[in-house]
């Protein structure tokens, strides 16, 4: 069974038909490169999937059971396993590590057995157990995140998406504004995410980054699916070929 | 790539080290050079007429904080210090009525306030602009432009009674420091606060329900600004519809004083007590000294744009 299975997917925001029947499956354990030009539709695609936007038709099935929209949310999403990485990483950057890691579902102890607070100790302690599964290297969970590299705010933002125990990870050009030696760190964390039995949605530009960790390539252009290969079987030639329109 | 990271890692301090420092300073020289600076009735004084501009602090850090702003808490004073006012003395009705009316009165124009920022998409400079009119007018007109005056014992020993030799507002002041300073810090309230202030799609994006806690952010602010209106009221007697004026600003100057930045994501209530005490102990040294009150509101404005200066150096020198 498929963790992920896009059938004929349709969009229109007003006049412009942003996608024009899509389908594609995603299998456990693997990585799905998503790429096309911008304006292609993969961000409206990742966004219907992640319930910020009604698909018009078509049906999406996540573990072999449709989604109902249009009552899917994102925080439907979220319980069903399907976490985003932003390309902006939506990280508080004034704010530390750990913070940034439990945004939103703070650790609460009861203080004097009555007023919830947070549970601060619990929160670094668990943040820092998070960053070490990830194998990620960082200072100390009690860094302000807009102090780190962007590889290490990478970092955070893939911990954080973990911490919900997600079956699916969306991840919007992580390796985009990174440093060449951090983009390999990501990869690895992409590798890691992989082993753990988690399927992956990369969108990229970075075409070495995307034959370097994807299982398969599925290629968007103009609101279509062009070509859906295993990554094996294809060139980066064919690959731009078909993102340009040249085919 | 970053610099080299240090093994002393920045955490978010209490409170920053500089304003702590300044304030040091400060008391230092006016000690050498007021008369009568150093003791412990100039001490309480100095609190004392902290009190009411702090619990507008108080309220100014959330606000800012959440990259909000709130120009119209001076005017929002005033209304709750007349409607208390009006309800004891006019209607004659008991003490905790009247304190109760009030702070509804405040918390009421702060949820106007919130609702018209976070829902409707106004921007907070334009909202706070207006309802700092609108509530002044309110005040006025409640009060057909008169104070009223002699309001009830229990009312009048809140701003005038000590307890154990310190002045009941300054009681009150420093709780309403320690409970607010462990919210902000220290709750999912506070967090969340921060949070929108540094990155509001962030907060968004994990769930954090923004528009909401933006109007409980206003409502906190008009029930602080109540009770510092009610401060305000006990302290002289008298409810007026004056009552107030331009006192936004000065909460504000104190905040920012205190390390809150004006753009959100960091703030502590703890800081804006040490930017509130700088600003008390220069009006205090400087009316021992008796040096004219027009040399302590150049000295607030150089402090207030210094602290500012020392900030823009430091986040150039980390980033």
């Amino acid at each position: 069974m498929s963790l992920l299975e896009v059938k004929n997917v349709t969009k229109r925001f007003g006049a412009v038909e942003v996608l024009r029947g899509v389908s594609f499956s995603l299998e456990p354990g693997t990585v799905l490169g998503l790429l096309g030009d911008n304006g292609a539709g993969k961000s409206t695609l990742m966004k219907i999937i992640t319930g910020v936007y009604c698909l018009d038709s078509g049906q999406v099935f996540f573990e072999g059971k449709p989604i109902p929209y249009p009552q899917h949310t994102p925080r439907e999403a979220r319980e069903l396993g399907i976490e985003m990485i932003y390309q902006d990483l939506a990280l508080a950057k004034q704010q530390d590590v750990a913070a940034n890691i439990f945004l939103g579902q703070e650790p609460i102890y009861r203080w004097l057995g009555w007023w919830p607070m947070v549970d601060k100790a619990r929160m670094d302690r668990e943040a820092q157990a998070a960053i070490e599964r990830l194998g990620a290297r960082i200072p100390s969970v009690r860094y302000p995140v807009g102090a780190l590299s962007g590889g290490q705010q990478q970092s955070v933002a893939i911990a954080r998406a973990l911490t919900f125990n997600p079956k699916l990870v969306i991840m919007d050009e992580p390796t985009a504004a990174l440093a060449v030696r951090e983009v390999e760190h990501v990869l690895e964390l992409i590798r890691e995410l992989k082993r753990q039995g988690i399927g992956v949605i990369l969108i990229s530009h970075r075409l070495p980054d995307v034959f370097a960790i994807t299982d398969r390539i599925v290629v968007l252009r103009q609101g279509l699916v062009v070509a859906d290969q295993p990554t094996a079987q294809t060139t980066m030639q064919n690959v731009v070929a078909h993102i340009v329109g040249a085919h | 790539m970053q610099p080299p990271l240090t093994s002393h890692a920045p955490q978010a301090p209490m409170i920053r080290l500089e304003s702590v420092l300044v304030l040091l300073g400060l008391s230092l020289a006016m000690a050498v050079l007021a008369p009568n600076f150093l003791s412990l009735t100039n001490f309480l004084n100095i609190l004392l007429a902290t009190s009411v501009i702090g619990v507008l602090a108080i309220a100014a850090t959330f606000v800012l904080s959440s990259a909000g702003l709130d120009l119209s808490m001076g005017s929002v004073l005033a209304v709750a210090g007349i409607v208390t006012g009006v309800l004891c003395v006019n209607l004659g009705l008991p003490w905790f009525v009247g304190v109760l009316g009030g702070l509804l009165a405040g918390m009421l124009l702060g949820a106007v306030n919130g609702l018209l920022i976070a829902r409707a998409g106004i921007p907070a400079f334009i909202v706070t602009l207006g309802m700092l009119s609108v509530a002044r007018g309110l005040a006025l007109l409640i009060a057909d432009g008169k104070p009223v005056y002699g309001l009830p014992g229990v009312i009048t020993f809140l701003g005038q009674g000590r307890l154990l030799g310190v002045p009941m507002p300054v009681w009150l002041f420093l709780a309403l420091v320690g409970v607010f300073h462990l919210i902000l810090s220290r709750t999912r309230f506070g967090r969340y606060t921060l949070v929108i202030g540094d990155n509001e799609m962030a907060a968004r994006v994990t769930g954090i329900d923004v528009a909401r806690h933006k109007i409980r952010l206003y409502v906190l602010s008009g029930a602080l600004a109540s009770v510092a209106g009610l401060l305000f009221a006990a302290r002289v007697n008298a409810a007026d519809p004056t009552a107030g004026a331009n006192y936004e600003l000065s909460a504000i100057t104190a905040a920012v004083i205190g390390g809150t930045n004006l753009f959100g994501g960091r703030g502590t209530v703890m800081g804006s007590l040490i930017g509130a005490l700088i600003m008390g102990v220069l009006q205090n040294g400087l009316n021992l000294m008796a040096v004219a009150s027009f040399y302590q509101q150049v000295a607030i404005g150089t402090i207030l744009v210094l602290a500012v200066w020392l900030d823009r150096i430091r986040d150039r020198r980390r980033a």
